[in-house]
């Protein structure tokens, strides 16, 4: 080889270990738009079976499935021969984007002052580059539902998809307005309350409930009615889309009573009702079926809320709910560890709902229950490409998810955990600086 | 004989026979055959269709075609998963007490003394296979308690009947923001930073030191026949000393790189050579150093940005210790995840994609060698303890469902067996006044299987 050749190839091996030392730092590829035909894989459509063939995205939506589809021009081809491809999963109950570091109380933006709040906005408190975010998304996760809470109306939730770089970019047009049900009983093992003084607590809190309601509704039939106009009231204008029935409530309870009188509360009210969290809804599954409320259920895994109870109602609380006939979603409820949702679902489906149930419960059923299922929650033609590919059942923990797409966007499979596992996993130096 | 002599002597009788009873209960072990089950032995293979066979709470012989002597009973397990009771490396299950934070160093009380029998937490760990755990001091200050490895025998009343005998003594130590948060911002003493926490443990080391040494003077003077007035006997330092002299492992809570390699030095300068760390969240960093020394880790699945030393932490920390050869296991820390620890394993497999049986002795023979007690459990291994574990399917599969778990050869859970309602002294239809009279003030514990 010629000296003049060596060099050229030294300097470009220079240039490739600059790229991979940025690779290691905390900066992350940018993904990719365009077009690609995955090719040759099973599709777990959800909403139309499970289907071999090949799936085309363009212009950031599906835009074809089929047998043997001819790519366009320019189309990136994607190998999916003993793969999976399934629609990108929904978690509708999480903080993501709105914290940080938990113990770290000014990196906390979901829990506002004030307890009748339901103008304070998560989206305005998502943030795009939070390093969570890119640490969920490889997992599958592509949709989430990034929650306010803490007082009676801790503020509005909003879904977003994991991608872009305003909160605006990523919101997926879902909203609910929170509603954290007052709570009867103790509220723990350290609620030192008397008894009475834990009634009358409550008590206090429904009637503030029903006042403010109340006042909402009023708000409502007035502005309605064209009067007044010209009149702001921040809690108030932020029920009205409640009453419009544009944007669900979700109403967080748990124990069992209190599920009850949720269901008393709702009745009469021509509001989309979402009720969110119900640990204890196995005791009462019949009563919630009734309703005909959805359901967002979660986390899966969690102790039983009551030390007697079987120890694993909380992994067959979904399968209970299901069975009575209640449209039950799964949510994770997390910040951080939003990843761990395809394992909650995995449990819900081990004990009791199914693996098909299961997968429905974290994509279409969120999606319905969020009112974007004409856009998420299933791989069909029209609906936004978020997606992944598999090397197996994305439930089992051996399984790798190798390739997300989000909003038609191949997004890269690192973020700081595999960034700090391909740096330290051959350490360099080793125990020796210079060896 | 009158009235009063009678009740003294029924009380005297009563009184010898309670030591008894409960060295009977202690005593108590089980004989199973398990017949036809797929075995994950953890230090020889996978054997398809084989038989187990448990006498007087030991394996007593693994094979085909077991017959059970007279009086055992068996279980067909075919097509069922056998592997050995999971073992739990950190955890606070069936404790009344957890942080004796009053001082940076407390190494002279034990978890031993605060042994809760009746928390249902033992239960539900069972209902997830695990049979053994580490129950550990906190991490309020930096030398915290000695911890005790206890079995999951739910169901005594005795708390003495859950420590392992035979188990390694440990201690606790804690670093970083813990000991910092509770005794620097706290009450305002050392440690206030990571270089105070590393004070604290060579200024206690070296008064263990002082203190053997005044002891040894004492002694030379005794013997030597000159009076001499004793040392006041001490036990933190007692404890310290037998830390120094290995007869206690460090079980070491730590997260950052830094403070990992700081107690690593530490116990080189004081010739200590066994060292477990806990949670170990960067332990990643320093896999080679680790690896050097020897040290073991024992660390969550995926926990990370709860505080801000573990912001810097990855899922791929269980792989990169294991393949930095590092005996690493995972705890569970938590009465939520006791329950499902083999997932929490299996994890190892989503981010870093470990073989099945390096997975599995994440929560078996890795943990039993950092608690020193590989020789009982920890694998399916005649002449070792009736610690079981059936699975409805591979245990590193979603889908698995714990079904029987054994400790010593007894059954302590059968899923078909389980009880809808735990309560088993009361009718909740009963009297509700007789319930809260037995039981006033125990609100969390109120229930026995």
């Amino acid at each position: 080889m010629k000296p003049i050749f060596s060099k050229i190839i030294l300097i470009a091996l220079f240039f490739a270990s600059l790229i991979n030392y940025s690779a290691m730092g905390q900066i992350i590829q940018a993904p990719v738009y365009g077009t690609f035909l995955i090719q040759g894989g099973t599709l777990y459509t959800i909403t139309q079976g499970v289907i071999e063939g090949d799936l085309l995205i363009e212009d950031g939506r599906i835009a074809a499935i089929g047998s043997n589809l001819e790519p366009p021009e320019g189309a990136t081809i994607i190998d999916a021969i003993n793969k999976r491809i399934y629609p990108g999963f929904i978690d509708a109950g999480t903080q993501l984007g709105l914290s940080e570091i938990s113990s770290v109380p000014l990196t906390r933006d979901f829990n506002e002052r004030g307890s009748l709040i339901p103008y304070v906005q998560a989206l305005t408190a998502i943030n795009p580059n939070s390093i969570p975010i890119a640490v969920t998304r490889v997992s599958g996760v592509t949709t989430v539902l990034s929650s306010p809470s803490g007082g009676l109306f801790p503020g509005t939730a909003a879904a977003i998809n994991l991608i872009g770089y305003t909160p605006y970019q990523m919101y997926d047009g879902a909203k609910g307005v929170v509603l954290n049900f007052p709570r009867s009983g103790k509220t723990g093992r350290w609620d030192r309350r008397s008894m009475e003084k834990r009634d009358e607590e409550y008590r206090e809190n429904i009637k503030k409930l029903n006042d403010f309601w109340d006042e909402a509704d009023r708000y409502y039939q007035l502005k309605t009615s064209g009067h007044l106009k010209d009149q702001k009231n921040p809690p108030l204008d932020a029920m009205l889309p409640v009453f419009e029935n544009t944007v669900p409530l979700l109403i967080e309870v748990n124990r069992a009573p209190d599920i009850l009188e949720v269901l008393k509360w709702a009745e009469g009210k021509e509001i989309r009702i979402v009720l969110t969290g119900v640990a204890e809804g196995w005791r009462v599954a019949n009563e919630i079926a009734e309703s005909g409320h959805p359901v967002i259920t979660g986390p899966v895994l969690q102790t039983p809320s009551r030390a007697y109870d079987r120890y694993d109602r909380p992994y067959a609380n979904a399968s209970k709910m299901k069975e009575a006939g209640v449209k039950v979603a799964i949510r994770t409820n997390e910040m951080e560890n939003v990843r761990n949702l395809p394992f909650n679902a995995g449990y819900a489906a081990a004990y009791g709902l199914g693996k098909e149930e299961a997968l429905k419960s974290i994509t279409i059923v969120p999606a319905q229950i969020l009112g974007i299922d004409d856009r998420l929650g299933s791989l069909e033609i029209g609906k936004t490409a978020n997606l992944f590919i598999s090397n197996g059942d994305p439930f089992e923990p051996r399984v790798q998810i190798e390739q997300v797409f989000i909003s038609g966007w191949k997004i890269p499979m690192e973020n700081r955990h595999t960034q700090l596992y391909e740096q330290f996993l051959e350490r360099s130096p080793g125990i020796q600086l210079n060896e | 004989m009158n009235g009063k002599e009678k009740i003294l002597l029924l009380s005297a009788c009563l009184l010898l026979l309670c030591p008894l009873m409960i060295y009977g209960q202690k005593d108590q072990t089980g004989s199973i055959l398990l017949k036809g089950g797929h075995l994950l032995t953890i230090t020889d293979g996978n054997l398809e269709n084989t038989d187990l066979l448990i006498i007087d709470g030991i394996i007593t012989e693994i094979g085909k075609d077991l017959q059970a002597p007279d009086g055992v009973s068996v279980i067909d397990v075919s097509g069922k998963y056998v592997m050995p009771g999971i073992v739990d490396a950190h955890s606070h299950v069936g404790l009344d007490a957890v942080n004796e934070m009053t001082n940076p160093i407390t190494s002279e009380v034990k978890i031993a003394d605060v042994i809760n029998p009746y928390d249902i937490a033992l239960y539900h760990a069972l209902a997830g296979g695990v049979t053994v755990s580490h129950a550990m001091h906190g991490s309020a200050n930096v030398i915290g308690g000695q911890n005790q490895t206890i079995k999951h025998r739910y169901g005594t009343h005795d708390p003495y009947h859950l420590i392992m005998e035979g188990a390694a003594r440990t201690i606790k130590f804690a670093l970083g923001e813990n000991p910092i948060r509770v005794h620097g911002e706290g009450f305002s003493i050392i440690p206030n930073t990571r270089m105070g926490v590393e004070t604290v443990i060579r200024q206690g080391f070296d008064d263990a030191l002082e203190y053997q040494r005044n002891w040894d003077g004492y002694r030379e003077k005794k013997s030597a026949g000159t009076i001499a007035k004793p040392p006041q006997y001490d036990p933190r330092l007692e404890a310290l000393l037998e830390v120094l002299n290995g007869d206690i492992l460090i079980h070491c809570h730590s997260y950052r790189s830094d403070e990992i390699y700081m107690l690593i030095n530490i116990c080189r300068d004081y010739g200590i050579e066994d060292l477990i760390f806990q949670h170990v969240n960067e332990g990643f960093k320093v896999a080679p150093e680790l690896a050097e020394f020897g040290a073991m880790a024992s660390v969550f699945s995926d926990w990370w940005a709860y505080k801000f030393e573990v912001y810097y932490s990855t899922a791929y920390n269980t792989t990169i210790l294991v393949k930095n050869n590092v005996i690493t296991s995972v705890n569970s820390d938590s009465r939520e995840l006791i329950r499902h620890l083999y997932l929490e394993a299996a994890k190892a497999q989503r981010y870093g994609q470990l073989s099945d049986n390096e997975t599995l002795k994440l929560i078996t023979m890795n943990p039993a060698i950092q608690l020193g007690i590989d020789h009982r459990v920890g694998s399916l291994e005649v002449g070792k303890d009736g610690d079981v574990a059936v699975f409805s399917a591979h245990p590193l599969s979603i889908y698995t469902i714990p079904e029987y778990t054994f400790v010593d050869g007894i059954k302590y859970f059968d899923r078909s067996e389980d009880p809808d309602d735990m309560r088993v002294l009361t009718d909740i239809e009963d009297d509700l006044n007789h319930f809260m009279e037995l039981y006033s003030g125990r609100g969390d514990h109120d229930c026995l299987h």
